[in-house]
């Protein structure tokens, strides 16, 4: 049984007639693998899980930006600048879908960017890691893209219908994405010595972040059951790493560089995959606002909202003339 | 932070002549005009589009979803107003 919270929970707790009716109806359509609607009602700990999911998501797109947004300037060639701010744009595009699915929750756009530039918002502790070299723009897209998509196809068949829509959009587009990064890696493992070596420490520093990005181990995952149950989530983070690392695990010979883990193999017997301990400490305090770039970040976010500011205060003045002179 | 949100809107997109305008998803923007412009940068940055609607959420009239079985109820049981409802007739060429 799904574990709702009573609307007026001060003053009973035992669920009216309505209610109970309203719990049957929703539960029956995550039953049959339908979606739920905005209009439609439903509990409110699957709302609140949602907003904190979709909206975290979107903020993750938005920082996102700013790594890859780093490196436009510095791109090689004009073909990798055009393919980069391609990207940048996209992730920008992803945000804004996930902020309009995030809304039809019943959170106003506002509140939601005051979320995440007040710090009280969480995102994608990945963004949180500084991109030091060209190749890091491949290592980010062949990982971190990588497993975003991994994580992001099976959210495609999210029980929240607005949700799902964006996903589908996303994957879409986000193909792309792991391509160009694993072609940047590819060029450059077919250079100079110093070229080889500047792939390889990309791949280095990203892997174990990477890995991290499905989240904790399931053991250690409270919540997911509870999304495994209303059908946001589909697989555990543990299954959606395992099959990550799987994928990594060969595409990385065609680049003729390793994965730094020593330990990864595939296990014949329980058909899984084995990598090494990941370091879970490190993770929660990059999530707790304590990674090399978080602070950076989120001032850098405030900084495009302040200086953004006087654009969109000119383009209220003139929608409000235009409305007052349609109207005279 | 900003006080007054720019309005909600709807986008619709035309992918290829001979077809209608479906629904791609909404956004803001402070007039229709800044609408239909950041709509084609949003919704159509890979040639999904060769038309665009816009319109304001607000002014979206919609059914109840809330007497939704009563509100299309009238269509149900009429099975005779489908073709497959019509068995004797099975077989015969052209009908």
């Amino acid at each position: 049984m799904a574990a709702t919270t009573p609307q007026n929970a001060g003053l009973s707790a035992v669920p009216s007639y309505e209610q109970e009716q309203s719990q049957a109806r929703f539960d029956a359509l995550i039953e049959q693998d339908s979606r739920i609607e905005p209009r439609d009602w439903m509990p409110e700990a699957y709302r609140k899980t949602l907003t904190r999911q979709v909206s975290q998501h979107a903020h993750s797109e938005i920082i996102g930006m700013q790594p890859e947004a780093n490196w436009i300037t510095r791109a090689p060639s004009l073909k990798r600048k055009s393919i980069l701010m391609a990207k940048v744009q996209d992730e920008a595009g992803h945000g804004l879908y996930l902020y309009s699915a995030a809304e039809t929750l019943g959170t106003p756009r506002d509140e939601l960017n005051d979320q995440l530039m007040s710090g009280r918002a969480k995102y994608s502790s990945i963004f949180n890691y500084p991109a030091r070299s060209w190749a890091d723009m491949g290592a980010i897209g062949w990982l971190v893209d990588g497993a975003a998509i991994a994580n992001q196809v099976p959210l495609c068949r999210a029980s929240y219908g607005p949700y799902g829509r964006a996903m589908v959009r996303i994957c879409k587009e986000e193909s792309f994405h792991q391509r160009q990064g694993f072609e940047i890696l590819l060029a450059l493992s077919r250079g100079t010595e110093a070229q080889r070596k500047m792939a390889q420490d990309a791949i280095n520093r990203f892997y174990e972040p990477s890995l991290m990005m499905f989240g904790p181990p399931d053991e250690q995952s409270p919540n997911s059951a509870q999304s495994m149950a209303w059908k946001i989530k589909r697989f555990s983070n543990d299954e959606l790493r395992q099959r990550f690392v799987g994928m990594i695990a060969e595409q990385v010979k065609v680049l003729g560089m390793t994965l730094p883990d020593p330990e990864l193999r595939f296990d014949e017997e329980t058909g899984r995959w084995i990598h090494k301990e990941l370091n879970w400490d490190e993770f929660m305090a990059v999530i707790k606002g304590n990674g090399p770039m978080n602070s950076h970040r989120l001032e850098r976010r405030r900084e495009a909202h302040r200086e953004g500011a006087w654009v969109r205060e000119a383009a209220a003045a003139y929608a409000r003339k235009y409305e007052n002179s349609e109207v005279a | 932070m900003s006080s007054n949100t720019w309005p909600l809107w709807e986008v619709f997109v035309r992918s290829a002549r001979g077809l209608s305008h479906v629904h791609a998803g909404s956004l803001h923007a402070p007039d229709a005009e800044m609408a239909v412009r950041n709509a084609r940068d949003l919704y159509t940055r890979r040639n999904e589009g060769i038309s665009l609607w816009v319109v304001r959420s607000e002014d979206i009239i919609t059914s109840d979803p809330d007497e939704k079985d009563s509100f299309f109820e009238s269509p149900q049981g009429k099975d005779y107003r489908h073709a497959t409802y019509y068995k004797a007739s099975e077989g015969v060429k052209h009908l």
